[in-house]
């Protein structure tokens, strides 16, 4: 096991053997101070050239698509290269039904997104699960492609390259301001002029943004979480590592491999419409096949299947290279180095998932027995 | 409807030329796929190298301008450099990026992040090629090589188009035909080397069963070796091909390519080399009437809606897979 | 000694399949292991033909040390193996398998490689009638056949044979048996693993016993036939 990992486990171990009351106070103090981050702009951590909180809001968006790509590839082990596509379809949802087309109000354009992704996945789903895995990945890397080009040629209903501009925000409830901290060197100073409205949805504040996306986030990782340890996780992981034994064993594997698929999909439809109020203009260009690969890297390099791993990753993977955009020019060389260094190094990611520790060792237990009971 | 039928045959040579490129690139995938099952994701950005090795060594040539006999002799030389250089990055691809991973047997998922990686390496690095040179302050003089490295690099050769003869009432230039011609001469050679010639039946052994052709004295990395070689010179022919058809190239060419590539040897049987030509021929002119029929936007759509409807109706691609079993 | 196996020890992962095994095979004999199911058998055949890694111990051929040896330079040396699970190249027919065979050969484009091809189908005449035909459409003895012609046109000096009976008709496992011995009359030495135990020993100059990765019994092919325990255990009582 590599030490980032062991520095994991080591940690979630230690936190599992407190009692009770212990474990909440320390989740409440991590959430608050994950929660008040951009407020207290930490010096060194905070990204000198682009805005603190926009940049978090991204992480916590990726954080939300990495969570749900992860039920597709690190679950049920379908390895998705198109999930640009329904983070686009998300987006464009409510960019119709809220701008372009009529003026539903985002709370309603929100499910309508993600009711419209969850159709979509079982759509592309139902005759493409079948193939074989490989081939998997391409189909969907076509998809993620469709999408787009349908984006710029179906110029009636999305006006094409010109994109959809004006969409909603979330309705507002502008209580009171919360100041923001300044620094000098590392001597804070509360600052009064500089405050964020609980809660305004504007353009030029995006903490607002953040505190959503942040929520959303941790609502999806709970639900995650009661997802895999009930009857579906272990009916994913039984089609994971081997999908014939599974199926013998009554697992209706192309059912869950949809379910898989789908719930992902409503997952990426979620994080576009999140996109989409946020930014509140949108255009093809922002859902090239690029972020598609972006995405399962997010996902490998957090470790296949282990949520809070991929969180890590995804708000990693958006964060470094806004906090070094002196190497801005050079990031996508980086990235791409650092993808291949990550394969030949630690090949199970940063932070693999237990699970699949244990059954790779299992895996070699079998391997003998096997070589034994076909080959001798 | 009426735009294809009363252009059909342009549409239909124009569409067979792009799928000769498509074609070339695809062999690139299934050979590789044949002998590692491997996605070589990085196989588009060893045609994109390929594609500036071309405009580059025709620059420092002085190609520009030259007619008749000098045309043809620089026309071969950009293949043969466009070819070199693609093999060589695709050897280069190999040792780096996949070799380290084999020593360990990593599953295929971790390959494919190598891959992407390296796809991503390849291609940023041709998009920051300024750099360097501007560190030793040498990108003036250079400007024409590596001067702003995000646009479209022209193919320095000015090839004029000769209409030379009918196919019923389309007039096939000299472009049509050096695409396809050397498209076909090129496949025809490599099919027969792994038909016929040892290294061939190597090639083959491996795909069908790596241990057993350990043991007939097949050397397993030599081979591989030798597929990423023909792999990458094939998807160098295809970006001179490239150059020629759509007269520019840059850095980030390949991906599209490269995904159309792998669709056309998906389509024809992944792992099979006459399926990955069938594949590049059937993308291409179906991409070419659909373009005609719902307008050029629509072609990209045309092509990948195509990979989508043959995989459900013949899930191993239209011939079949494996590169053994091929011998239709 | 054509084959001097020495303190042999092969694991998979964590776990040990083989455990300090020795053996030998000299020049002309057929030698044959028998074992039962995950006794380790195939994984020492591997392990000669350089197909697994070993941990431990020397595998010497013709007095030079070969244990690192990689497997595509060992046929160059003289050693051909006929995989379990037969192994053709299925997708080729049988004169391009043959031709596989002949692979490594110095001597692969003169004509004594038509002497060795006629040689093969004088032992094995279904291969010549079907010499065009595709592998992968012939039946389990065919391909049998085809596996161990295959590893002869190599011209071993050691041919090792890894459960050539697996999955054929009683009559065909005589007859495959049959050629077995003829080609070790021809003057090729062969080792033998085998789960047809019968067989194997009446077959057999000598013969190990392999039980759960280590050699626990040796002697002559009848010695081992006739003795009590190896009976009951091996060969069901009567043979």
């Amino acid at each position: 096991m590599n030490p980032v990992s062991s520095f994991f486990h080591g940690v979630a171990d230690r936190f599992r053997a407190l009692p009770r009351w212990g474990r909440l106070v320390v989740l409440a103090v991590v959430v608050v101070l994950v929660y008040f981050l951009p407020i207290l702009n930490p010096p060194v951590i905070t990204t000198p050239d682009s805005d603190f909180g926009a940049v978090l809001f991204l992480c916590a968006m990726y954080a939300l698509v990495a969570i749900g790509l992860n039920i597709v590839i690190g679950y049920a082990g379908l390895l998705d290269l198109g999930y640009i596509g329904f983070f686009a379809i998300g987006a464009y949802t409510v960019g119709v039904l809220g701008s372009a087309h009529a003026k539903v109000p985002l709370l309603l354009c929100i499910p309508a997104a993600m009711a419209v992704t969850l159709i979509s996945g079982v759509v592309l789903g139902a005759p493409t699960l079948r193939v074989r895995g490989d081939y998997l990945a391409i189909v969907t890397l076509g998809f993620g492609e469709i999408v787009r080009l349908i984006l710029v040629n179906a110029d009636k209903l999305t006006n094409g390259n010109r994109g959809i501009s004006g969409i909603p925000t979330p309705p507002s409830l502008d209580l009171f301001g919360v100041p923001h901290l300044v620094w000098d060197g590392f001597v804070a100073r509360v600052d009064l002029d500089n405050q964020t409205r609980f809660i305004k949805f504007s353009v030029v504040d995006s903490i607002p943004y953040y505190w959503l996306a942040l929520t959303l986030v941790f609502f999806v990782l709970f639900l995650d979480w009661r997802m895999q340890n009930s009857r579906v996780g272990r009916a994913w992981e039984a089609t994971r590592e081997d999908e014939d034994a599974a199926e013998l064993m009554g697992v209706p594997t192309f059912r869950f491999k949809l379910l898989a698929f789908a719930t992902g999909a409503a997952i990426g439809g979620l994080s576009g419409a999140l996109f989409a109020t946020k930014q509140q203009f949108i255009n093809p260009d922002n859902f090239t096949i690029l972020y598609s690969v972006l995405f399962v890297a997010m996902v490998v390099v957090g470790g296949q299947g282990n949520r809070w791993g991929v969180v890590v990753a995804a708000a990693l993977l958006t964060y470094l290279p806004e906090r070094f955009r002196d190497l801005s020019d050079a990031r996508f060389l980086l990235f791409g180095l650092a993808l291949m260094a990550l394969a030949i190094f630690r090949p199970q990611g940063l932070m693999p998932a237990r699970r699949n520790v244990r059954a790779k060792r299992a895996d070699e237990e079998t391997e003998v027995l096997e070589e034994g009971a076909a080959h001798a | 409807m009426d735009l294809l039928l009363s252009n059909f045959w342009a549409y239909t040579i124009g569409g067979l030329a792009f799928g000769a490129i498509y074609a070339l690139i695809a062999l690139g995938y299934t050979l590789v796929y044949g002998v590692l099952r491997l996605i070589n994701f990085a196989h588009s950005e060893v045609f994109m190298w390929g594609s500036f090795a071309a405009v580059w060594v025709l620059l420092a040539l002085g190609a520009k301008g030259a007619t008749g006999l000098g045309l043809v002799a620089f026309l071969i030389i950009g293949f043969a450099a466009a070819m070199a250089v693609s093999a060589a990055v695709a050897l280069g691809l190999e040792f780096v990026a996949y070799r380290p991973l084999r020593k360990r047997n990593s599953p295929p998922l971790i390959a494919l992040i190598s891959a992407i990686g390296a796809s991503y390496v390849l291609s940023e690095a041709m998009g920051l090629r300024d750099k360097p040179f501007k560190w030793f302050g040498a990108d003036d003089n250079l400007a024409d090589y590596v001067g702003r490295p995000r646009e479209a690099s022209p193919l320095p050769l000015d090839v004029p188009t000769v209409r030379l003869f009918y196919i019923f009432d389309y007039h096939v230039s000299n472009i049509d035909l050096i695409v396809l011609g050397s498209a076909i001469v090129m496949m025809v050679v490599l099919d027969q080397f792994v038909q016929r010639s040892r290294l061939g039946r190597g090639i083959r052994a491996v795909a069908q069963d790596a241990e057993a052709a350990a043991l007939m004295g097949v050397n397993r990395d030599r081979v591989i070796r030798l597929t990423f070689v023909i792999g990458g010179a094939m998807a160098g022919a295809a970006a001179m091909m490239y150059l020629l058809k759509i007269g520019v190239t840059r850095y980030n060419a390949g991906f599209l390519l490269g995904v159309k590539a792998f669709t056309a040897a998906v389509l024809g049987g992944i792992g099979n080399l006459r399926g990955a030509l069938l594949g590049g021929f059937v993308l291409g002119v179906a991409e070419s009437y659909g373009s005609a029929l719902f307008g050029s936007n629509w072609k990209d759509v045309v092509a990948f809606t195509l990979l989508v409807v043959i995989l459900l109706f013949r899930p191993t691609g239209l011939l079949g897979e494996s590169l053994g079993k091929a011998r239709a | 000694m054509l084959l001097e196996v020495e303190n042999l020890c092969v694991n998979y992962g964590r776990i040990e399949a083989i455990r300090n095994i020795s053996f030998t095979v000299d020049e002309g004999e057929v030698v044959t292991l028998i074992g039962a199911n995950g006794a380790g058998k195939t994984t020492t055949m591997k392990t000669v033909s350089g197909l697994r890694p070993v941990r431990q111990g020397t595998v010497r051929f013709e007095g030079q040390d070969i244990t690192s040896t990689p497997a595509h330079e060992r046929p160059v040396l003289g050693i051909a193996q006929s995989p379990e699970g037969r192994g053709c190249f299925v997708g080729m027919t049988v004169l391009e398998n043959l031709d596989m065979g002949a692979y490594a050969r110095a001597d692969r484009k003169t004509p004594k490689i038509k002497e060795d091809r006629d040689r093969v189908f004088g032992l094995f005449p279904r291969l010549a009638e079907r010499r065009s035909q595709v592998a992968g459409t012939m039946s389990g003895g065919e391909q049998q056949m085809l596996a161990i012609g295959r590893a002869l046109m190599a011209n071993p000096k050691l041919l090792l044979l890894d459960e050539p009976s697996m999955g054929l008709a009683p009559k065909l496992i005589q007859q495959i048996f049959d050629i077995i011995t003829e080609i070790n009359k021809q003057g090729t030495t062969v080792l033998l693993v085998e789960q047809n135990a019968a067989q194997a020993l009446k077959r057999a100059h000598r013969a190990y016993i392999l039980e759960t990765g280590e050699i626990v019994r040796e002697g002559t092919g009848q010695e081992l036939a006739n003795d009590p325990a190896v009976k009951a255990a091996y060969l069901g009582g009567d043979v």
